[in-house]
């Protein structure tokens, strides 16, 4: 007898799909592995210091959570705005929407204990974030709108925003630089642990992981999110109403990115530069698609690629390479994942 | 002179024998309509000579020699070409480019030469085109003519017309008649697919009936009638006494007033409709799809809002109220297409639970207790074979529908609003879905039944009103009903009926 086999287009079955991130991440390497070759590094030496040695020390490992912090933050944002069918691209936007009110907060609160002036920051940037969402968002409910287009490019918006203010009002008036101010003390955030950066954002991000995975599958509007995403005529015939949940998800979704804004500003830089980010909001897509749009996938996956920004750092220390091979890697993943995303919807069929 | 000879085609589509045997003759400068009910094999047959379909038996002969019609690129070379009922225009693009894509020598292209091409073509046909406007800012009636330039364009003697009229307005049906009329006395022979009597009457010189696959026959439009080509198309003599706009006696549940809408291609769909719907009653609508029954049954599910009139249920008028207030106001519905009515991506229990969220929800939460309490309770009392948690895509036609049904019934519902509830189930889940709706009736509901099995609006109704083009045709009692009637006032042969 001889076998044969057909892709067939019916869902995969659930192990399968539990095994798409693996398989993902096992061709990127061999892809980046050919990449390596190139720069004739040591393949197996390379991969050590991306993905072993940040994990080897204490302190490496920990660098590894305060790197992921803010990812986690995105990629819960995206996630929930992605479950729910609306392609919120401007995490990076709402991000620096609340990295500059926390900048700006965090100047002013210095009279205030911080017991006060962090949960100000906090509220601050997430009204922020959802205020930077809102204009997408209305244009996408009240005019059809596509928010791919509009929240991208709300994103170079706030840039330019930020050029201006740190090449104007808030040039450092002692360096000359354009950055912020610093901010107050009693708004730095607290640190968890001895001899580490890991602040207190990250049991924020923690925090807001739970929440999203709170909205989707314990409340009814998280009900009526993902019967949107996954089937709006459908949803739009059992009385859901489409522009009011895309609206909630939209503004939710902005203001979870922006309290990003305050781990960066307020956790480890206490200033503002238009180099804070590194593309934080764009990962948090990553993030988000890695994780399979699930909150705690989302979070896993958030600090996975907080370790491979770690590994890049350590790999081109320690091996003298471009620190942008990390960025290569992550992109590769991005493109492999997305690949194998599409394959969910397929099957392979024994035919006989 | 025959210019296309169509012997004994047959063609099988797995079990369903749509083309048996077929004869069809096409003489050089006449209009032949080919006539027949949805799924008589009319497009296939055509396919065929279009080289879409192969057939599985029979021999085409072209100009005389017997041709083998492997695509339609053969069939255009062979001088067949046909516009289909969608349009396969590029709307970036304009006109002229359209016109001669894929049929313009050499790779270079100058957009003043192809316009002015088309110009003369334009004028040669008497086909009026604007060349150089690009096709997404046209009409339906000017996209068509278009398509009909474009196979001529490319030097063809016979065209082929699936259903061209479904798409126009009436003033764009009158200009598509002139220019046909045109082509005809220049020599060109048309074949023309409708399922309307009166267009048919009008336009050609010869009908060849299909029914259920097979060639019924062919006659000469001045020997025939609208009656004899009804009663060809649907079977039997035709018989019995009509009493138009029938009232029914029990207490109104939903009254329709005037009411007016557009559908989706932007086209009028709903005109002046009216119509009343009792307690303890089963209204049938039938009708040839596409004659408004969906958008009225998306109007009454508050997704489409009317331009006109009135929809009262009891005492409240509902037509601008939103799927979510109708619902709680008392109305079951089932939609025309189950993919519409559920979430696949969501489990049974979360689909059951979303009509009446708020049922389930204290300060924002959901109860998932009573979720699964309510799913597993409907599970049981309407037979549906999944558990609460399963995807819903991963279930049965039949038993998505019984899914449907228990969200729409089980609220007692003083109006049910079935669209095609039956359509694609086996005979098992279709005979409970009928029950089920006898039952609604009995116990008082006021029922809706939406369908083109004229089977079921026959053995379900107590009244029957019929659509065409958007208008209620007529409404009669069931008893007096028969399939050739209902199929009669279908094919829009309203008039003659009222003369019986």
């Amino acid at each position: 007898m001889k076998f044969r086999f057909r892709i067939e287009r019916t869902p995969s079955p659930l192990w399968m799909i539990a095994l798409l991130p693996v398989i993902a991440v096992v061709i990127t390497f061999v892809i980046s592995m050919l990449i390596l070759q190139i720069v004739k590094a040591n393949p197996f030496e390379a991969f050590y210091y991306i993905l072993i040695s940040p994990l080897s020390t204490r302190t490496s490992a920990l660098e590894v959570l305060v790197k992921a912090t803010p990812l986690i933050l995105t990629s819960s944002a995206v996630t929930l705005a992605f479950a729910s069918g609306y392609w919120n691209i401007g995490a990076e936007g709402q991000f620096f929407a609340g990295a500059i009110t926390a900048a700006f907060l965090g100047t002013q609160v210095g009279a205030m204990p911080s017991y006060i002036a962090i949960p100000l920051m906090f509220m601050g940037a997430f009204l922020a974030g959802m205020i930077w969402a809102f204009i997408p968002a209305w244009l996408k409910v009240k005019m059809n709108v596509d928010e791919v287009v509009t929240t991208l490019l709300m994103n170079y918006v706030i840039l330019f925003f930020l050029s201006f203010l740190l090449n104007g009002p808030w040039r450092d008036p002692v360096s000359g630089w354009p950055q912020s101010p610093a901010i107050a003390d009693s708004a730095v955030l607290p640190k968890l642990l001895e001899r580490s950066r890991l602040h207190l954002g990250f049991i924020v991000a923690i925090m807001a992981v739970i929440l999203v995975w709170f909205i989707l599958s314990k409340t009814a509007l998280g009900l009526q999110m993902r019967a949107v995403g996954k089937g709006k005529d459908a949803a739009r015939f059992m009385g859901v109403n489409i522009g009011r949940t895309l609206f909630l998800t939209a503004l939710i979704s902005g203001g979870i990115a922006g309290l990003a804004g305050v781990t960066e500003v307020a956790g480890i830089h206490f200033h503002i530069t238009d180099a804070i980010s590194d593309g934080f909001g764009y990962t948090g897509i990553i993030g988000a698609t890695l994780g399979n749009l699930n909150p705690w996938g989302a979070g896993l996956a958030a600090i996975f690629l907080g370790l491979i920004a770690t590994g890049a750092q350590s790999v081109s220390r320690s091996m003298d390479l471009p620190v942008f091979l990390g960025n290569v890697v992550q992109a590769i993943l991005l493109l492999v994942t997305l690949s194998i995303i599409l394959l969910r919807n397929y099957s392979i069929k024994k035919v006989t | 002179m025959v210019v296309i000879q169509m012997r004994g085609i047959s063609k099988r589509f797995g079990s369903v024998l749509a083309n048996d045997k077929v004869d069809f003759e096409l003489i050089k400068g006449e209009v032949h309509a080919l006539l027949g009910e949805n799924g008589a094999g009319k497009t296939t047959l055509m396919r065929i000579l279009y080289g879409l379909y192969q057939e599985d038996d029979g021999e085409i002969l072209i100009n005389g020699i017997s041709s083998q019609i492997n695509s339609p690129k053969d069939a255009i070379l062979k001088g067949v070409g046909m516009v289909s009922q969608h349009f396969t225009l590029v709307s970036p693009l304009t006109v002229a480019e359209n016109i001669v894509l894929g049929f313009n020598p050499g790779i270079r292209l100058n957009p003043l030469d192809i316009e002015e091409k088309v110009k003369k073509a334009s004028d040669r046909f008497g086909v009026v085109v604007n060349p150089s406007a690009l096709v997404r800012h046209l009409s339906v009636g000017e996209r068509q003519r278009v398509e009909i330039l474009k196979a001529l364009y490319r030097n063809i003697n016979v065209l082929i017309l699936d259903e061209p009229t479904a798409v126009l307005v009436p003033q764009e049906v009158d200009t598509l008649f002139e220019s046909l009329e045109r082509l005809r006395r220049e020599g060109l022979s048309i074949i023309f697919i409708s399922h309307k009597l009166n267009e048919v009457m009008t336009i050609s010189d010869r009908i060849t009936v299909l029914r259920d696959g097979r060639c019924i026959g062919t006659v000469l439009k001045q020997d025939s009638s609208e009656a004899e080509l009804a009663r060809m198309m649907v079977g039997r003599e035709t018989y019995g006494v009509t009493r138009p706009d029938e009232e029914c006696t029990g207490k109104p549940v939903l009254r329709i007033k005037n009411i007016s809408a557009f559908g989706s291609k932007g086209l009028v769909a709903l005109k002046d409709i009216s119509l009343t719907v009792c307690e303890n009653e089963i209204l049938g609508l039938a009708g040839v799809s596409g004659n408004g029954q969906s958008e009225l049954a998306k109007v009454l599910s508050g997704l489409l809002k009317p331009t006109n009139g009135q929809v009262l249920l009891g005492e409240t008028e509902i037509s601008r109220k939103n799927p979510a207030e109708i619902t709680s106001l008392g109305v079951g519905r089932i939609p025309e297409d189950r993919q519409e009515g559920l979430v696949g991506e969501l489990t049974v229990e979360e689909n059951l639970a979303l009509e009446r969220l708020g049922e389930f929800t204290r300060n924002g939460t959901v109860n998932w207790k009573k979720v699964r309490g309510n799913a597993v309770e409907l599970i049981s009392q309407y037979q549906i074979k999944a558990n609460p948690t399963d995807a819903t895509r991963k279930l049965s036609g039949g038993n998505m529908q019984k899914l449907i049904l228990a969200r729409a019934l089980s609220k007692k519902p003083k109006l049910v609003i079935a669209a095609q509830p039956t359509r694609g189930l086996d005979v098992g889940a279709t005979e409970y879905v009928r029950n089920r709706l006898l039952e609604e009736k009995n116990n008082g509901a006021a029922v809706l039944l939406i369908s083109e099995d004229l089977e079921e609006i026959l053995s379900l109704s107590d009244r029957i009103a019929v659509m065409f083009e958007g208008r209620i045709a007529g409404i009669l009692d069931a008893k007096n009903a028969t399939e050739e009637l209902l199929g009669l006032l279908m094919s829009g042969a309203k008039e003659m009926i009222n003369e019986v």
